[in-house]
């Protein structure tokens, strides 16, 4: 599926195919004001690239979608279930939304195909055999089956993003969140995690990428968003967003990132 | 550390730089002033004055010491006897180091205290149960940590307590405390301060930590209000404020006082200990626990606390041997432990000669000295192991 999902801030569709949909939503870190009014919407099997300037508040924008930090005003909806103080279905959300971060977060006492089935087992009760065969699977696709018995400290950052990745999968989400997955990678390992998601976001998962990667932005984003001082500034399709943006900011952005 | 670079040197040479040999030469002959024995002492005992200075204090101070201390211990020790008259002066006897035979005679009621002749194979048995434990514990490289767990935070307290107290319906027969006496009582103290300390630790370190303000405040309370108290306050208080709080005909029993004021002590600062591995851990084990859908449970066992305690070993570890020698103090509320035993026996007419006090309290420093020279190397071993673990 390319570009079916409309552009700018709305999708028409405003059905059961909303992944998500965040109303008003505002965040304060004591008197910081970090996300201001945030309207967006996303429709399942949607990929949305985020950028923007470093302390824009893009990391507190995707973790506030599975609760990892917790908006003050206005509604995120997600899979149809809102985010509120209870705590059984902010576990619900987490179950359904993966999260790959900056530095991997790996489990360093556990061996990679014990990061794989922990979730598995433990939150989905799924039987440990079965959870190893999902992790293999997983591991396959992510090209590392071959480490599955080692330790993250013993595998290069490319490869420990990777399982980053395959764990989240593991538990089966409908919505994946990435945020600046490539930013800690030294640069020969960057590729190989980007065509992990290339080949993801091909089989129609729900992606939220933060990332200066614009040439992943451009093979496989829906939408481009552009974020600055906790506003978004700019959405709109790659090709128009690269081509012509229409904000100061999101042009003097761009000249700084592209060169 | 960083080693600031020298003005003048050429970017290309950073780090390697062409006055640094980057191999070690191959090594001339040494001349023969440089090889054995001297030379050793030269490189290690002599490179300065200071250092000279202090090997030379050092040499003396064991020439005036040490060999007394041999004479002392040995030489002039006197090894068998039953009585007091094997330590005392005699016209033949002008010299009497330390009189071993007080502490052969009276090994077994050190060891045992007061405890039925007939019954004290269960205190052996605990000691092996205990040992057992211990190894199975402690040891990185065991197999079946949980059921090492199990068996050290479950089975042993109950088997030790139906084991040294007594259980009539098992065929043995019940031994009243206060015949128990000696190193068997200050294990037992250790053991319970060791074995509740942590578990409790870890729950108050964790509701120190948690969002729920009435949780916190009483671990706050509890923590500061401890640790900001001597031992001995403690014990005073649980030895005569308990016994107010529980009717009259269920008074608690002298030794479960004390053990409920050390364990309560022991709790506190082990709290603190494991607070410092929880804040060492980075924030991201948490997010990534937390992004699975693990609940804070589930987060905390799996994820949180084996990390954060497998970092900690070392300074539960140095916890334990503080509160190993603090179990002296139980003697204040009238316990008879290990010290007590021997305090009693020193006093004794039967053994009254000059040297068996001295005698005696050697015997107590060698025993206290093993067990935290032992506890002590494991926390090393532990922490070597770690600094390893992290290159990787
Ligand atoms: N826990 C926090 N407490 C206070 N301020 C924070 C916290 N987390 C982030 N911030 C601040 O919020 C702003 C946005 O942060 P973030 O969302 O991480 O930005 P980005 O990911 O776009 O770089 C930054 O200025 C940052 O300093
Ligand atoms: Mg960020």
């Amino acid at each position: 599926m390319t570009n079916t999902a409309p552009a700018g801030l709305k999708p028409a569709k405003l059905t059961h195919e909303t992944a998500i949909e965040m109303i008003g939503v505002n965040k304060w870190y004591g008197e910081f004001h970090v996300l201001r009014d945030i309207d967006l919407t996303i429709a399942r099997g949607e990929r949305v690239v985020v950028c923007g300037p470093s302390g824009s508040g893009k990391s507190t924008l995707i973790r506030c979608v599975n609760r990892l930090e917790e908006h003050q005003k206005g509604r995120i909806i997600v899979d149809g279930v809102e985010l509120t103080n209870d705590l059984k279905r902010i576990d619900e959300i987490r179950r359904e939304v993966g999260m790959v971060f900056q530095h991997f977060n790996l489990f360093p006492h556990l061996t990679i195909l014990e990061n794989c089935t922990l979730a598995p087992i433990w939150v989905k009760k799924m039987p440990k055999k079965d959870a190893e065969e999902v992790a293999m699977h997983y591991l396959t696709r992510v090209k590392i089956p071959e480490q599955a018995l080692k330790y993250p400290g013993q595998l290069s950052g490319g490869q420990q993003q990777r399982v980053a990745i395959a764990r989240s999968l593991c538990m089966s989400p409908k919505i994946m969140l990435f945020d600046e997955p490539t930013s800690a990678l030294d640069p020969e390992m960057v590729k190989e995690v980007l065509d992990t998601m290339v080949a993801l976001a091909e089989e129609g998962m729900t992606m939220i990428c933060v990332t200066h990667e614009m040439g992943f932005a451009r093979q496989v984003a829906d939408r481009v968003i552009f974020m600055d001082q906790g506003q978004i500034v700019e959405a709109n399709t790659p090709d128009e967003f690269f081509r012509d943006p229409r904000h100061e900011r999101t042009r003097l952005f761009l000249s700084q990132i592209l060169h | 550390m960083t080693v600031t670079e020298p003005p003048g040197v050429a970017p290309g040479n950073r780090g390697n730089a062409d006055f640094v040999r980057s191999a070690m030469a191959p090594a001339a002959k040494p001349p023969s002033s440089e090889v054995g024995a001297i030379a050793w002492l030269r490189h290690n005992l002599f490179t300065g004055p200071l250092n000279t200075l202090l090997t030379i204090g050092l040499v003396l101070l064991g020439y005036w010491t040490i060999p007394p201390l041999v004479d002392y211990l040995f030489i002039d020790a006197v090894w068998t006897g039953s009585d007091r008259e094997a330590c005392i002066y005699t016209a033949e006897r002008t010299k009497v180091g330390a009189c071993w035979a007080f502490v052969v005679d009276r090994a077994a009621f050190f060891t045992y205290g007061f405890y039925p002749l007939a019954e004290r194979w269960r205190i052996d048995v605990f000691f092996v149960l205990l040992v057992i434990g211990i190894v199975w514990l402690l040891h990185l490289r065991a197999p079946r940590k949980d059921l090492a767990a199990i068996y050290g935070f479950v089975f042993l307290p109950v088997a030790s307590f139906l084991l040294l107290s007594g259980t009539p319906s098992l065929g043995l027969p019940t031994v009243p405390t206060n015949l128990w006496g000696g190193m068997m009582v200050s294990v037992v103290v250790s053991a319970v301060g060791i074995v509740v300390s942590l578990p409790l630790g870890i729950l108050l370190a964790l509701g120190r930590r948690s969002n729920m303000p009435a949780a916190k405040l009483f671990c706050v309370i509890f923590i500061e209000f401890v640790r900001g108290v001597p031992l001995i306050t403690v014990l005073f208080m649980a030895s005569v404020m308990l016994p107010l709080f529980v009717p009259d005909y269920m008074q608690p029993d002298k030794l479960l006082r004390a053990l409920v004021g050390i364990a309560l002590f022991a709790s506190a600062y082990m709290a603190e200990v494991v607070r410092a591995g929880l804040q060492a851990l980075p924030k991201g084990q948490y997010e990534g626990a937390m992004s699975l859908g693990l609940g804070w449970g589930q987060m905390m066992r799996l994820i949180i606390l084996p990390q954060a305690l497998k970092i900690t070993i070392p300074n539960i570890v140095n916890t334990y041997i503080g509160l190993f020698k603090d179990t002296t103090l139980v003697v204040i509320v009238g316990i008879f432990d290990f010290l007590k035993a021997i305090e009693a026996s020193r006093i004794d007419p039967t053994w009254a000669a000059p040297t068996v006090s001295t005698t005696g309290y050697i015997y107590a420093s060698i025993f206290y000295f093993f067990c935290c020279y032992a506890m002590s190397a494991y926390a090393r071993s532990v922490e070597r192991r770690l600094a390893v673990a992290d290159k990787r």
